[in-house]
């Protein structure tokens, strides 16, 4: 079974981040692989210990620096990668597109993919792609169990637990809770430099959001401390609430 | 002029980074508290290959350089500096000293355990009576034909109280003078005679612990001398000058894990209205330590660099040695200060690696041996 991974090039999680000229600003930010797919990759790797899965590939779509994403999932131990290149202000639509188009030529049994990348936190990417590959999608996964050509997911849901059963191929895009993802092994490391990565134009799409402008959140005001007798408290705090905060009251 | 790390150090570094905030961090405070070496921290590391960095991938290294392993003792000592001084002896003495001076007999009976983290190893050279001055060593070998009998004992042993070689250095002629006449070997653990006492009560690096060793009739069999006969003293210095990179790495990291627990403090702390860190008088201190800090990294990485390429770095070991762990020390005693009595207190880590930080001043030859040495190159003959 030939299992695929997307994974992207994100900002790291303690990264201050600064716009710069109306853009956000990436000179000396450390990028990491994307922590959800990060996941899905050992999620991968699960899979061929398990003798599921026979090969993985790493498929990523961006800039020149995207190959370090896809180096780190080599050094976790996968066996190829593709870096799609395409300019990283393509939106979720663009990338979609690119990635499906890459992975039509692999014809892999799965596609995994993290649920949501931690810098833009859109959650399309997985669900886009499923949907112009026609395939069934299934969505912030916490377990996986594969039986010949079908996978039967567990995943979140409103106060409890769903579980799916979907043929293959499917898209799987996984939850942070799915597994603990392994360190890169020394030996991982050293062995990554020698696994092939291909790589490939994108194909063509038109972005279909236009970004007008960034901007900060607002800092965050000061709090206040109230030390007194609950019930003081309790009442001064929804004085606060009512005459600085404002929160209307219907 | 190049600075920038390969891709696979970057790669590595990471990795590093990532396991000691996660794996190594959270234990600092306990293994500070109970005074236990941490096998389990250890065994892991064993797992992920980190255990022989800079041993060739044949004898079960990781293959690294090493500025790699340099970088690994940094980033282990900016979360617990005792981890850090176990890697820096078990990899850079123990495992080393096979590599750099063992036959092939004594490679393939220890070196390929040392390096994946099956064994641990420790370094054995000062005695109650030789400390800065480790050639005057008395600890006494006769040889017997096959077998060398060893007699004597060595103080202050990192690892060794978990290790299974202990790389040693004794007198083998003694009738040569100073320096001379000085065998290395490798003496296994459980060899009848040789005992050891209970780790020893320390100020810090309390999760490293530290033996005296006691060798009584201990045999050795010829086979485990490293180097040559009669002429081990070479092989103890040759090893210190590695050595003293990353020990040297060990006081650059305390010194960088203390400033930026200090800087999160003191943005936070608030003192006459406003936070500490919003005083120039304590931003300069800031600045000071930041730069100095930066000063002592770029002297590490350049004798590890030095050592990677084959070039002379006996010197250029020593001020690196001596300029980072008097740093490190430095920053400690001011980040102890920025923090006032919250920082005294061992509820945060600062108060533990300026108890750390000392002993980095203090082995692989104190700061003013590596004066002596820089001193000696610097001015030549006369
Ligand atoms: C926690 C810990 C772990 C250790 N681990 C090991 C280990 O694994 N293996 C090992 O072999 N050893 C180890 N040591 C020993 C360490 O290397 C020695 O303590 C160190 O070399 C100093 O020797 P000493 O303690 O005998 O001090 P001394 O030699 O008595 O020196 C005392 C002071 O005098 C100064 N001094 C000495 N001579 C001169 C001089 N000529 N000019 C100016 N100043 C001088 C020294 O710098 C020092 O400040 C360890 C020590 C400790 C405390």
């Amino acid at each position: 079974m030939k299992v695929l991974v997307c994974v992207k090039q994100t900002f790291d999680t303690e990264a201050k981040i600064e716009l710069k000229d109306g853009k956000i600003a990436d000179a000396g930010i450390n990028l990491i692989i994307n922590p959800y797919d990060e996941v899905a990759v050992e999620g991968a790797i699960q899979l061929k210990e398990k003798g599921i899965a026979k090969e993985i590939v790493i498929v990523a779509a961006g800039s020149d620096k995207a190959m370090d994403a896809i180096r780190t999932a080599l050094a976790m131990g996968a066996d190829r990668g593709i870096l799609v290149q395409q300019d990283t202000a393509a939106d979720e639509f663009a990338r979609a597109v690119a990635l499906a188009e890459a992975i039509k030529a692999e014809n892999p049994n799965i596609i995994l993919a993290g649920h949501v990348a931690a810098d833009d936190g859109s959650s399309q990417v997985p669900t886009r792609v499923a949907e112009i590959l026609g395939l069934p999608h299934v969505n912030v996964i916490t377990a996986v169990e594969i039986a010949g050509d079908k996978a039967t997911c567990t995943s979140e849901a409103d106060g409890g637990t769903q579980v799916t059963e979907v043929s293959l191929p499917a898209v799987i895009s996984s939850q942070v809770s799915w597994n603990e993802p392994r360190y890169p092994s020394m030996k991982g490391i050293m062995a990554a430099k020698k696994k092939p990565v291909a790589t490939a134009a994108a194909a063509a799409a038109e972005n279909k959001v236009k970004i007008l402008e960034f901007s900060l959140p607002p800092a965050k005001a000061a709090g206040i401390k109230l030390e007194d007798e609950p019930e003081v408290c309790a009442t001064k705090l929804a004085e606060w609430m009512k005459n600085t905060v404002k929160v209307e009251v219907k | 002029m190049d600075f920038s790390l390969s891709d696979e150090s970057l790669m590595m570094r990471d990795m590093f980074r990532k396991f000691s905030k996660n794996e190594v961090e959270p234990l600092a405070a306990e293994t500070d508290r109970t005074h236990e070496f941490p096998m389990g921290t250890f065994k892991k590391m064993a797992d992920l290959g980190l255990t022989g960095l800079p041993i060739p991938e044949e004898w079960g290294g990781a293959g690294a350089s090493y500025l790699d392993f340099a970088m690994f003792v940094e980033e282990l000592a900016k979360c617990c500096a005792s981890t850090a001084v176990i890697m820096s002896v078990h990899t850079g003495l123990g495992c080393m000293s096979t590599y750099l001076y063992g036959s092939q007999r004594v490679k393939e009976k220890y070196l390929r355990a040392l390096a994946t983290g099956e064994i641990v190893g420790a370094y054995a050279l000062t005695e109650p009576n030789a400390g800065s001055d480790a050639a005057s060593l008395k600890c006494k070998a006769e040889d017997k034909g096959d077998y060398f009998l060893v007699n004597g004992s060595k103080i202050f042993i990192t690892n060794g109280i978990v290790a299974t070689t202990y790389c040693t250095f004794v007198k083998s002629d003694p009738t040569q003078g100073s320096g001379r006449g000085i065998t290395c070997l490798v003496i296994e653990k459980d060899t009848p005679g040789f005992t050891m006492s209970k780790p020893v009560a320390k100020m810090g690096m309390n999760g490293s612990p530290t033996v005296e060793l006691y060798f009584e009739d201990v045999k050795v069999p010829k086979e485990n001398v490293l180097g040559e006969i009669n002429d081990g003293f070479k092989v103890a210095m040759g090893l210190l000058a590695g050595g003293r990179v990353t020990i040297a790495a060990q006081g650059l990291g305390i010194g960088e894990g203390a400033l930026d627990y200090t800087v999160q403090y003191i943005k936070e702390r608030q003192q006459f209205g406003k936070p500490l860190a919003a005083n120039q008088g304590v931003q300069f201190m800031v600045a000071d330590m930041a730069a100095a800090l930066d000063a002592a990294q770029l002297l590490v990485y350049r004798a590890a660099w030095l050592k990677d390429n084959g070039l002379p770095h006996n010197k250029e070991a020593s001020m690196a040695k001596k300029f980072a762990t008097d740093t490190g020390m430095e920053v400690c005693t001011n980040c102890v200060q920025l923090m006032g009595g919250y920082g005294y207190c061992n509820e945060f880590p600062v108060e533990r690696m300026m108890r750390d930080v000392k002993i980095t001043q203090i082995y692989e030859g104190s700061n003013q041996i590596q004066r002596m040495i820089i001193g000696r190159e610097t001015i030549g003959r006369f």
